[in-house]
């Protein structure tokens, strides 16, 4: 953290020596046990930390699977379900990773809406944030690249509407998606190349979660009441503190977790990519992994031209555009306040954004007809104008609640008639879930 | 806490009347044609009670022994089941030698031998069941134009989607039946009248719960009687579609109940570890106001 120095002593002659030349544990002393957090972090801030083992459990997980799995149009499928079948405990990989990559959004959608909730990207924490949104699309082109690779029907025609996308842009389209499928069609050379890149992505991810962190360390974490952290009292030290919030917050995670892999292993996918992919037989609705389901809305509420630009290149637009949102926010929001804890007006459209979110990942599995479209049209705008127009306006015609001078008057004042002194007083209640 | 609570019963509630506001407009859309519907199937799927659903689900080994009966006298005429390996079938509670003999009954075309030929020999429990055609072209020649599905995955590639509300409680009825339910209802679906006025194409056979149109090239398989069980279970289409549906749930999902054991297993742990953890936790923050 920016304040204060390393207080790592080592203890023995190889720890100095090794400390002179080299102080690997002095960062990891520094960074995960005398690390300063603030002291009223809620379970929403252990998110970081259950993505972190689900970003290793993946990776894992992976690269075993990679060792019986074949990248060949002829022999994928047959492969996968060699892994289901035959190879031991394959079975148990398979839905652990397949699983896992749908938990893994889970636990980034959760630690995003926290980020929005509490304005944890309000400065200094901009570029902490817009590491997080790479993360973010390094994941998504990760888990739709992964989807692919059983080539089942669903793997064959997601891969074809989505690098279809490609193909609206205007003069480098067409050019964009051959070099992405390798031709001119999904095939061979395409899943060979999602196989490579499927590997190669996770590793990236890893590399931007190093920067995420370090940014997170230099800058410090945010926090309920939105206050900077002022003195000691404020903060506590990560560990035993924050460890062991984050084991009980990542136990819970894995208790869901192991719900779906071991009883509903297959809920979370389509049963149509049990079929062999077939490029002659389009199923009947093409429907993405549930995580792009808002997406896929958006896109397809588009259903009209806007002056040049037809409904497939302004669906494509409002897809992409709706992830560049969240790049923007930093700038967006005008509020001097960060959480939503004393801002009323922000938090109802928070949670209204929250729901839209929901309704437009609805929409998404529908077939997009009738009704469906309005109702995706009405979403998609309340969507965009959460961020264009409530965030900025909001900032500025909002009268946000009294805050609280600092961490710890908040912490006291919560919890008027226990014994509130900071560490060392005798015993407080729990009041925290 | 509390709050947290309140506003995620909001969005509960926001989301559950939009959804339902929006169903009611699809459905009444399509109410006003029974005999040219546009959504299918036509009816959904019936709910069965099978051995394997729910945690501690286990396959019936008899009514596999009997679905696998049905499968090999009727539907491994037209349809292969090119991922399953004899030696598997050890979990119907076929011993060694009685594999041994099932699977000699079959012809398995091998080679090329040293002489550089092809040939024909009995299958090897090491042997996956043979399919019926020589490839997906002569499959799809002798049945009308369209190749019998392969069975090995069937009762996990199949399943009628569930719609709003249902697909959140099925989280909690752990509902994983949606494959075996929809092929029971499909073969027991047969010999059903039309509604007046519906277009049913030719050489195709109307079924009310075929999940892409009216009706479908397969005729009906199944007749009362036509399979001949051992064990005193009832000789019926009924008990025939319940047989080879919980086979092909097998067939699609070997290790079923290794994964429900290990899971229950994990589940518990992950519960006493977790309430040690809590408690450390609660130890650790004690006298710490946050």
């Amino acid at each position: 953290m920016s304040e204060g120095h390393s207080t790592y002593t080592p203890k023995t002659g190889l720890g100095r020596w090794f400390d002179a030349r080299m102080p690997l544990p002095r960062l990891v002393y520094d960074s995960f046990v005398a690390y300063p957090v603030p002291r009223n972090l809620n379970y929403a801030w252990t998110f970081g930390g259950i993505l972190s083992i689900m970003l290793v459990a993946q990776i894992l997980t992976g690269i075993v699977l990679a060792m019986h799995y074949t990248a060949d149009t002829n022999l994928a499928f047959g492969s996968v379900e060699k892994i289901m079948r035959d190879v031991n405990s394959g079975w148990l990989l398979r839905y652990m990773h397949s699983n896992g990559a749908s938990f893994f959004f889970v636990a980034v959608y959760i630690h995003i809406f926290r980020g929005l909730y509490y304005g944890s990207y309000k400065a200094p924490r901009e570029l902490l944030w817009i590491l997080g949104c790479i993360i973010y699309l390094l994941m998504m082109a990760t888990g739709f690249m992964g989807y692919v690779l059983p080539w089942g029907q669903m793997s064959f025609w997601g891969a074809t509407v989505i690098t279809g996308f490609f193909s609206a842009i205007p003069l480098v389209g067409d050019w964009i998606q051959q070099l992405l499928l390798g031709g001119f069609a999904v095939d061979n050379p395409t899943l060979n190349r999602f196989f490579a890149l499927h590997y190669l992505l996770p590793f990236m991810i890893a590399g931007v979660v190093v920067l995420h962190i370090w940014a997170l360390h230099v800058v410090g974490q945010s926090n309920p009441t939105g206050i900077e952290v002022k003195s000691k009292t404020d903060t506590v030290a990560f560990t035993p503190y924050a460890t062991i919030k984050d084991a009980f917050g990542m136990i819970v995670f894995l208790f869901f977790f192991a719900y779906f892999v071991f009883y509903l292993p297959n809920y979370l996918g389509h049963p149509d990519n049990y079929i062999v992919a077939n490029p002659l037989k389009t199923p009947a609705h093409i429907v993405p992994e549930w995580y792009f389901l808002p997406f896929y809305a958006i896109l397809r509420a588009i259903t009209f031209n806007v002056g040049p630009i037809n409904s497939k290149l302004g669906g494509v637009l409002c897809m992409f555009g709706a992830i560049v949102m969240l790049f923007l926010v930093p700038w967006l929001d005008t509020s001097k306040v960060r959480s939503a804890v004393y801002r009323p007006w922000y938090k109802l459209f928070f949670w209204l954004f929250v729901a839209d979110a929901i309704l437009l990942g609805w929409l998404g599995s529908q077939p997009a007809e009738g009704s469906y479209v309005f109702m995706a049209q009405m979403a998609t705008l309340f969507y965009f104008a959460f961020f264009l127009i409530a965030l900025p306006v909001l900032g500025l015609i909002e009268t946000p609640r009294r805050l609280p001078n600092s961490i710890t008057e908040a912490v006291l004042e919560k919890n008027k008639g226990g014994s509130g002194h900071p560490a060392g007083a005798t015993a407080a209640p729990e009041t925290k879930g | 806490m509390k709050k947290i609570l309140t506003s995620l019963a909001l969005i509960g509630l926001v989301a559950v009347a939009a959804g339902a506001a929006g169903t009611r407009a699809i459905a009444a859309e399509e109410a006003h044609n029974v005999a040219n519907p546009t959504h299918f199937p036509i009816d959904e799927p019936k709910e069965m009670d099978w051995s394997f659903t729910g945690p501690f689900g286990t396959y019936d080994k008899a009514q596999l022994q009997r679905g696998l009966k049905v499968y090999k006298e009727v539907c491994s005429a037209c349809h292969s089941m090119n991922l399953v390996a004899f030696r598997t079938l050890s979990d119907l509670g076929y011993s060694d030698a009685q594999i041994k003999t099932l699977s000699a009954e079959y012809t398995i075309h091998d080679g090329p031998n040293d002489a550089g030929d092809m040939f024909d020999r009995p299958g090897k429990p090491s042997d996956h069941f043979p399919p019926p055609f020589a490839n997906e072209e002569a499959a799809a020649a002798s049945n009308g134009g369209a190749a019998p599905p392969d069975m090995s995955l069937l009762a996990k590639a199949r399943g009628v989607e569930r719609g709003f509300p249902q697909f959140v409680f099925d989280i909690f009825t752990q509902y994983d039946a949606g494959g075996p339910d929809y092929i029971h209802s499909l073969l027991t679906g047969y010999d059903q009248t039309p509604p007046a006025g519906m277009v049913i194409p030719e050489g195709t056979h109307y079924n009310p719960y075929f999940m892409s149109g009216v009706s479908l090239k397969m005729p009906k398989p199944l007749s009362d009687g036509q399979v001949t069980y051992d064990d005193g279970a009832p000789q019926t289409i009924d008990q025939y579609s319940r047989d080879v549906s919980a086979f092909l749930a097998w067939a699609a999902e070997p290790h079923m109940e290794d994964r429900k054991k290990t899971g229950f297993r994990v589940l518990v742990f992950l519960l006493l570890f977790g309430a040690l953890v809590y408690l450390t936790k609660r130890k650790v923050w004690e006298g710490v106001a946050h």
